[in-house]
């Protein structure tokens, strides 16, 4: 099939099997950077300087600096300094995740904040630890807390796998404007629009419907 | 005693919230503490329940010792004491604090099982009669944003009252609810304190205080001014503070 002199069919076939890749780099990231970001929220509320502070900078630099260049860095960084270095998709995977743990970690932050103190005292007086406390008490209120930044930040994701081009980890809009500019034509990346609208328009069902699950109470 | 409590002193930064407060509370009694805001309180009431550490002073609660001070050091007993403590007491809330993501009947079972490992069943069943007792059974699969300030406050009750402490705390317990709501509180703690239960109650309501108390406590700039039966608190009181204080309070009454 040929629309406007370009093999639709075969830029379709690369670009279906680019979405693995970018289901896989997804997945991976949440997989990994959601307790990590979890461990984020924890540490930056710690009253110990030493766990609190480290953690702020940490959050302060991979926030602060492009994703882009977190790439490359870990695509060719550790070459510098060890010369040895992560496998590529290795390499991707570590960037997303630890950009993302970053992000996760201030939004769960402000979910835990978010807990009226006097959540914790009804729970201490009642006789609950503070493992108790925070397990049967806190955690499920912040889970509630945080479902539409967390959806945000899931919608952002699916978009910024088209990044890991940048150290040649083949995804679909790699694909999209390699053939754009082979067949000298926008239509590739207006289907690549679309597989990024269609993975997004699931994300937001699902999170509507985590949200609807969550609104048996309110706060 | 059911509570002892000597030489009470309490620090927010530089500013003295419990200057010296002794007080001893018997089985069986209902004691009020009244006074102006910022008189130490709710300070007093989160001291006795561990909400708050103090700075010096004793506290014995049913026999066990919270906290002592010896030459200067005041050393709180071990984790496991003061776990055994906590469950000697109970604690009600000015603006409740129940669990909004349990059902009623999961609030007042959930603390029973978690805390006291009672079975299901058996945590069910005395939550039940709890809530029959303070006529919300029908309301035992709703969840606390359906319920009114005062239904939430007497499954606050019964919460507390599900673990069997020995005596119950209430801080201002109805100053987060509009008059119609606060008599129903009220009643309850009325017919609390006919089922002899020992009670030290943190409030504004001047005329519930006269009827409900066995003695009354009046407590300004961290300091207990005065103590006794009603009658001597609200019928002759000689000293000046009291006589201000209760003299504000009835013109805001009357005025309101």
């Amino acid at each position: 099939m040929k629309i406007d002199n370009i093999p639709i069919d075969l830029i379709l076939k690369n670009m279906f099997a680019a979405t693995g890749t970018v289901l896989k780099i997804f997945f991976l990231t949440i997989l990994f950077s959601v307790p990590l970001g979890f461990l984020v929220a924890l540490a930056r509320r710690s009253r110990f300087k030493i766990i609190s502070l480290p953690t702020r900078i940490y959050q302060l630099i991979f926030r602060g600096t492009p994703l882009m260049l977190q790439l490359f860095f870990f695509m060719y960084g550790p070459f510098y300094i060890f010369g040895k270095g992560f496998e590529r998709f290795t390499a991707c995977i570590v960037a997303f995740v630890i950009n993302y743990a970053a992000y996760f970690g201030e939004i769960f932050r402000g979910g835990i904040a978010a807990i009226p103190k006097g959540q914790y005292e009804a729970a201490k007086v009642l006789g609950y630890s503070r493992l108790q406390t925070f397990m049967r008490i806190i955690l499920p209120q912040v889970v509630k807390n945080v479902i539409p930044a967390t959806g945000n930040e899931f919608m952002t994701l699916v978009k910024d796998t088209a990044l890991a081009q940048v150290i040649s980890v083949s995804e679909i809009f790699d694909v999209a404007s390699k053939a754009g500019s082979k067949y000298f034509s926008a239509i590739p990346v207006m289907i690549a629009a679309l597989f990024y609208l269609v993975m997004n328009t699931a994300v937001e069902f699902a999170f509507k419907l985590i949200e609807k699950k969550f609104d048996y109470y309110k706060i | 005693m059911l509570v002892k409590a000597y030489n009470i002193k309490k620090k927010f930064d530089d500013v003295n919230v419990l200057e010296d407060i002794s007080l001893e509370v018997k089985e069986g009694e209902v004691v009020s503490i009244i006074g102006p805001s910022g008189s130490g309180k709710s300070t007093l009431l989160r001291c006795l329940t561990q909400l708050e550490r103090v700075d010096s002073g004793k506290i014995e609660i049913d026999g066990k010792v919270m906290v002592d001070t010896k030459d200067g050091k005041t050393v709180y007993a071990d984790t496991n004491t003061l776990h055994e403590i906590q469950l000697k007491v109970g604690l009600v809330f000015q603006n409740f604090n129940l669990f909004p993501h349990y059902s009623v009947l999961k609030n007042i079972i959930d603390p029973q099982i978690v805390v006291l490992k009672r079975s299901k069943d058996e945590a069910t069943k005395i939550a039940m009669e709890l809530l029959y007792k303070m006529n919300l059974a029908d309301k035992s699969h709703a969840y606390p944003c359906e319920l009114s300030g005062g239904q939430q406050q007497r499954i606050a009750i019964a919460r507390a009252l599900a673990l069997n402490p020995k005596i119950l705390f209430f801080d201002e317990p109805t100053s987060a609810l509009d008059p119609e709501l606060t008599g129903e509180i009220l009643k309850v703690i009325k017919n609390l304190a006919k089922e002899k239960m020992t009670m030290v109650i943190v409030t504004h309501e001047m005329a519930f205080a006269k009827e409900v108390s066995d003695r009354v406590i009046f407590m300004d700039k961290g300091f207990i001014v005065e103590q006794g039966t009603p009658q001597e608190i609200f019928g002759n009181s000689v000293n000046q503070r009291t006589k201000e204080f209760l003299s504000q309070m009835n013109s805001y009454n009357q005025f309101y």
